[in-house]
């Protein structure tokens, strides 16, 4: 069996496993950090949505709770202005080309983009940058979820689901603004090789991936 | 862009030779896919899937490089191919204003060839002219300062040249 160590988050003493990852520790004793890209079962985390910042006693700069392996006598803080402003920010860009659609959107009160904001105190519109809208065709040829690319937060939760059940119908393309999930050849679903297993709408944190 | 039965015979045969020479080493992906590029001037689905199997990743991913490099092209290089620059002196003098103009007359997006092979388009970062901005690259002759009309002008001019060299070559028969 692992190490039991034991650190400190937000003045509260916490057992964890050795190498345990920070993230995992602190949402299975209840405190949240705002996360999207970050899973459980990748050994490599992307630590892609820079979200998951905290202060760590010690270091000079707020990390990535995703890669962050617990250690013994280690003192986490998962606010601070500096945490807050790297979140705000971090934040604040996702939202930039978000398609805010709360009203008429299937994840209305199960979004992590709400979450995220509601625990933060965070506004869903961006107050500083513009509201950038893709406005790419939504993809409704599968027969059971339709996939609305302008909702996507480009996590990649959902490319790794779709790895894990077999299919290896989605994936990241191209660069930059540019960059979407899509298929080979950016086939619609429904003439793809997707057998429509839904692994993908289980995991999506957004409205992009969601049910008929 | 429709591709011919025969073509993909052939791109599928190019792919699998140049794959036998190669590991399943995820390290040469890019360098087949360059020389898959080198060999037919682009690179098609049908080489991508053959690529995927052959290093064992989902196509998708094959499909994620390609159009992550900007050097990779898609769809085969038409006869008479037209390269914008999009340098910054070419950019502060209207370049996407050219662009859009060449989009418009030939009836196909940057990246694109026409449905005929004629003419493909391609944007590039510099051509090293800068004084004569915007410039356009057709083939490897520079046109410098154009404007939308000149555009019309050269795809005309292009046109009659072509028309000319068919008389020419009726005549000589």
């Amino acid at each position: 069996m692992a190490e039991t160590v034991t650190l400190t988050i937000d003045g509260r003493q916490i057992h964890a496993a050795q190498g345990e990852i920070l993230l995992w520790v602190a949402l299975d004793n209840d405190i949240y950090i705002p996360h999207l890209c970050a899973d459980r079962e990748e050994e490599h985390p992307t630590a892609s949505c820079r979200l998951c910042f905290v202060e760590v006693e010690g270091r000079p700069a707020p990390v990535p709770a995703c890669t962050l392996p617990v250690t013994e006598g280690l003192v986490v803080k998962t606010r601070s202005p500096q945490v807050d402003g790297l979140v705000a920010a971090g934040f604040e860009l996702i939202m930039s080309n978000h398609r805010l659609d709360c009203k008429n959107c299937s994840a209305n009160g199960n979004c992590e983009l709400q979450r995220i904001a509601k625990t933060r105190k965070l506004r869903l519109k961006p107050k500083n940058l513009p509201v950038l809208d893709k406005n790419l065709p939504v993809d409704d040829s599968a027969t059971t979820f339709a996939y609305d690319p302008n909702k996507c937060v480009l996590c990649g939760q959902c490319i790794r689901a779709c790895r894990r059940s077999g299919n290896g119908t989605l994936g990241f393309a191209r660069r930059g603004y540019l960059r979407v999930v899509t298929t080979f050849g950016d086939m619609p679903l429904g003439e793809s090789n997707c057998t429509e297993c839904g692994a993908c709408v289980k995991v999506c944190p957004v409205g992009a991936l969601a049910k008929k | 862009m429709k591709i011919t039965e025969e073509e993909k015979k052939i791109a599928i045969e190019t792919t699998r030779q140049l794959l036998s020479t190669y590991n399943d080493s995820r390290g040469n992906l890019i360098p087949v896919l360059q020389q898959v590029q080198n060999k037919l001037g682009y690179v098609p689905a049908v080489a991508m899937e053959e690529a995927a199997a052959h290093f064992n990743v989902p196509a998708v991913d094959v499909y994620g490089v390609i159009t992550f490099y900007n050097q990779f092209r898609l769809t085969p290089p038409g006869k008479n191919q037209v390269k914008i620059c999009m340098g910054t002196a070419c950019h502060m003098r209207g370049a996407h204003i050219i662009q859009e103009s060449w989009e418009r007359r030939l009836n196909i997006k940057m990246g694109e060839t026409t449905e005929d092979r004629e003419y493909s388009l391609e944007r590039v970062a510099c051509v090293g002219c800068c004084t004569m901005a915007p410039v356009v690259l057709i083939n490897e002759e520079v046109h410098g300062k154009i404007t939308p009309t000149r555009v019309d002008g050269l795809i005309f001019a292009h046109q009659l040249d072509k028309q000319k060299a068919k008389e020419g070559a009726a005549q000589d028969e």
